[in-house]
């Protein structure tokens, strides 16, 4: 099931997701109020499933570290709502219009890693009229996605730690498995990634593109290469790939990785990261774009070595989806919105089942190199099938109705 | 002949490429029917050439079939999605339909076309073909028999019974990847630009709905648009006209093109497609004696006369021997054998084009003739290129692309391309 309408973010008294116009300061008649308790492991959310309408959340930092408390949509990896920064023993309270629907809550003491207790939601009864202006639902919309990058910039940070640690420490198996799980969080946020033009060429750029650019080949590529050692020297007819890197040059490769998307991290969470409406829309069909492209992962170049291509692309349509369902009810609300939703949700649907076909993040996907030119044939045509609908979100997000 | 619109065409041309066939032409293809020429530039001239020249999408038969052959083609072929019903397959020959007829027209598809829309919206047209005309542009549509296939869109009971896989014929070498498909739309224009923005937007259309599974380009225009003019040579450098059938011939086309049907209304009026891609060994031909060329073809090279004498338009003689014994066109010469005299009577009608794709990877020629015929029956065909099995030709050519289509009768003015399917 997918959320029938956009639960428009409303944070007061704490860090804003939201700076909507439905913003309420103090209770109000009609509000419910749910108790929350951040401890070191758990996240009580009392009551967890109440009717629509405004819903206060009074977040209360029982724990030793400052916390953070997120209301997740049913996909786990848009964001709701959010509180930040509260510190051990204080409480902060997060008010906004809820719509029927599954939820998730979690609570980050430390306000890094995954999180913890996390717990479904439910939002039952009837949709909430929600009557605002563009301005306020694309303030509310850029909200949410800039908190969803950052979010998922601090799961890299994490992520991408643990890969550099177990390639330094010669421990290649853990490291090729870490390997397509850790370049998810990168993927469904690759065009953000990109606008700090120097760090995605030291992330995640291929060897061409560097030789191309007279830049040191670092980054994920780089390194698997060298976890890949047998199929890179395979792939490269110049020879190039040949010697097994050294523990030195290992450690120096890794340590400049997790610098690098230390740097993202830093440039996403400052004060000076701006995301527009169009950044997000744009941003969707250049995630697909990034699939379809000839260094891309439907022809199997992304991961020329490893294979793993098919993390990439699900991560990359998860990203556009996410995107997508960020300003899916703005989309609707205007002329013509309707068609294109019920489009777009079909295609998404349709694409994340075939992709499914070939495996999850969980259970592993196929190696690229195993699936036939049909299949990749039948990929692409539902991937132009949701591009194509895709194409025409920006205008229809923006139109003037 | 007077066209549809009372116009006064003398259209000549020589008949069409075939390596199938092989008489000498030169009698007269022009616009006939419905196939009307709206827009040539001065109605006294031989086959309208001028960008200008508008076909109409609409008429009894599908324009593109009798239609005097364009100089371009661009051919291309599409199977459904998994996901495509019978109700999406309905809604994409509407879609189709709808674009066609502003494409034919030298406009651009959609509601807004290529610069009208939305500046934060990708155009509806693609563009490229914005300044250059409707170039005699026709869109042909063609379904092929595996839409029909029991269990699969619920069509079973539509098809054609004629409508079945072409068989095998001997020296093919015929590669799936090029071969069939489920839907297939030839565009031919006179400018190979306004040709391909024709399948490009098209393809983007069915995004969804179908994919295109092969396409094939083809360019020289088979047959010439007057007997004043040089006959066009095919890639073996010979004239080799055929006895094909011409647009006025209406008897003929009722009884060797136009189908009744078969008890399919939406095919009444239709006609069977055959492709059949078709790689000539250049560099092996090219070091064949000019004598042993010729007697393969049964045609002198320089004037494209029949081994029998005369000149190029003189009929041939089959019976006649020559001096060295054995009949002066040889028993195993391609216009021999492809002939009507030797097929029962048999006429298919041709509208193929030369292709060259560069080189393979032993550096040999990557070309051919894609050959294009239309018959009432897919049975014509078969009998012809059964016939063609002694052919000394395929010493220097192989089949490696074949495909059969059924061409649904021709729409009017709110209909759409075989919507008798769906009611």
């Amino acid at each position: 099931m997918r959320l029938k309408a956009l639960s428009i973010p409303v944070a007061v008294a704490a860090v804003a997701v939201g700076v909507a116009g439905c913003v309420r300061n103090e209770p109000e008649e009609g509000t419910t109020t749910i108790a929350v308790t951040s401890t070191a492991d758990g996240c009580e959310v009392a009551p967890n499933t109440v009717t629509s309408g405004t819903l206060r959340f009074e977040v209360r930092n029982e724990g030793d570290d400052v916390t953070e408390f997120y209301l997740l949509a049913e996909d786990k990896l848009r964001i709701i709502g959010e509180v930040e920064n509260i510190a051990p023993g204080t409480s902060r309270t997060l008010t906004f219009l809820a719509q029927p629907g599954s939820y998730f809550t979690v609570c980050k003491p430390g306000m890094v890693g995954p999180g913890v207790g996390e717990a479904p939601f439910t939002v039952t009864g009837d949709a909430v009229a929600v009557d605002s202006s563009d301005e306020e639902a694309f303030a509310a919309a850029v909200a949410s996605y800039t908190a969803y990058t950052k979010t998922q910039v601090a799961e890299l940070v994490t992520k991408v730690t643990e890969f550099a640690d177990a390639y330094k420490a010669g421990d290649d198996e853990r490291a090729r498995a870490l390997y397509p799980i850790t370049r998810i969080h990168y993927e469904r946020i690759e065009p953000t990634a990109e606008q700090f033009g120097d760090l995605d060429p030291k992330i995640d750029y291929r060897k061409p593109s560097a030789d191309a650019e007279g830049l040191a080949w670092t980054g994920f590529h780089r390194i698997e290469a060298d976890l890949w050692l047998d199929a890179a020297r395979t792939a490269d007819e110049h020879k190039r790939v040949t010697e097994a890197l050294t523990p030195e040059q290992r450690a120096a490769l890794a340590d400049q990785l997790v610098a690098d998307v230390q740097a993202l991290y830093d440039q996403v969470h400052s004060d000076d990261f701006v995301l527009t409406i169009g950044d997000i829309t744009n941003g969707a069909i250049g995630l697909l774009d990034e699939i379809a492209a000839p260094d891309g992962k439907l022809p199997g170049e992304e991961d020329a070595y490893s294979h793993t291509d098919l993390y990439d692309f699900y991560a990359n349509v998860e990203g556009a989806e996410v995107a997508y369902l960020t300003v899916r009810d703005i989309a609707a609300g205007k002329d013509g919105g309707a068609a294109l939703v019920a489009k777009l949700d079909a295609e998404f649907a349709a694409m994340k089942q075939l992709l499914g076909t070939y495996g999850s993040y969980e259970s592993g996907f196929v190696a690229y190199d195993q699936v036939s030119q049909q299949e990749r044939n039948e990929l692409a045509a539902q991937l132009n099938a949701l591009s194509e609908p895709l194409s025409q979100l920006t205008a229809q997000v923006l139109r003037v109705s | 002949m007077s066209g549809a619109d009372g116009t006064v065409t003398r259209i000549s041309r020589r008949g069409l490429i075939g390596l199938i066939g092989g008489t000498a032409a030169g009698v007269g293809l022009g616009a006939a029917g419905a196939l009307a020429v709206e827009a040539a530039g001065d109605p006294s001239s031989a086959v309208p050439t001028d960008e200008q020249t508008v076909y109409s999408f609409h008429g009894d038969h599908q324009a593109g079939i009798v239609t005097p052959v364009q100089r371009h083609l661009y051919f291309a072929t599409f199977d459904l999605t998994a996901r495509t019903g019978r109700d999406a397959l309905q809604s994409l020959l509407m879609d189709w339909t709808a674009a066609a007829e502003q494409l034919v027209q030298g406009r651009a598809v959609g509601k807004t076309g290529a610069v009208g829309g939305s500046p934060l919206a990708p155009p509806d047209d693609t563009g490229e073909a914005l300044d250059l005309g409707p170039n005699g542009l026709t869109i042909t549509f063609g379904l092929g028999p595996a839409l029909f296939e029991p269990g699969r869109l619920g069509l079973e009971d539509r098809r054609p019974a004629r409508l079945t896989p072409l068989p095998s014929f001997a020296f093919e070498l015929l590669d799936p990847a090029i071969s069939d498909g489920d839907l297939c739309i030839q565009a031919c224009a006179n400018d190979p630009q306004v040709a391909v923005h024709a399948i490009r937007n098209l393809t983007r259309i069915a995004f969804g709905r179908a994919r295109i599974r092969w396409t094939q380009l083809g360019y020289g225009r088979t047959s010439s648009t007057s007997r004043s003019q040089t006959t066009p040579r095919n890639l073996l450098g010979f004239k080799d006209g055929t006895r094909n059938i011409l647009a006025e011939e209406t008897d003929e086309l009722d009884r060797h093109v136009w189908s009744d049907g078969e008890g399919q209304a939406w095919f009444a009026g239709g006609t069977y497609l055959v492709t059949r891609k078709i790689q000539m060994l250049i560099e092996s031909w090219d070091r064949a004696r000019l004598e042993e060329q010729e007697a393969i073809i049964g045609r002198t090279k320089g004037e494209g006369a029949p081994l029998s004498g005369g000149s190029e338009y003189t009929p041939p003689d089959f019976a006649m021997h020559s001096t060295a014994g054995g009949h002066a066109i040889p028993d195993d010469s391609h216009i021999r054998l492809a002939h009507p005299d030797f097929n029962n009577g048999q006429r298919i009608l041709r509208r193929g084009y030369n292709y060259v794709e560069g080189n393979n990877n032993l550096g040999q020629i990557s070309a051919g003739l894609f050959f294009i015929s239309f018959q009432r029956s897919p049975q014509q065909f078969i009998d012809i290129q059964n016939s063609l099995a002694k052919d000394r030709l395929n010493e220097y050519i192989r089949h490696i692309g074949s495909s059969l289509f059924a061409v649904p009768r021709g729409v009017r003015p709110g209909e759409y391309i075989a919507q008798d399917l769906f009611t």
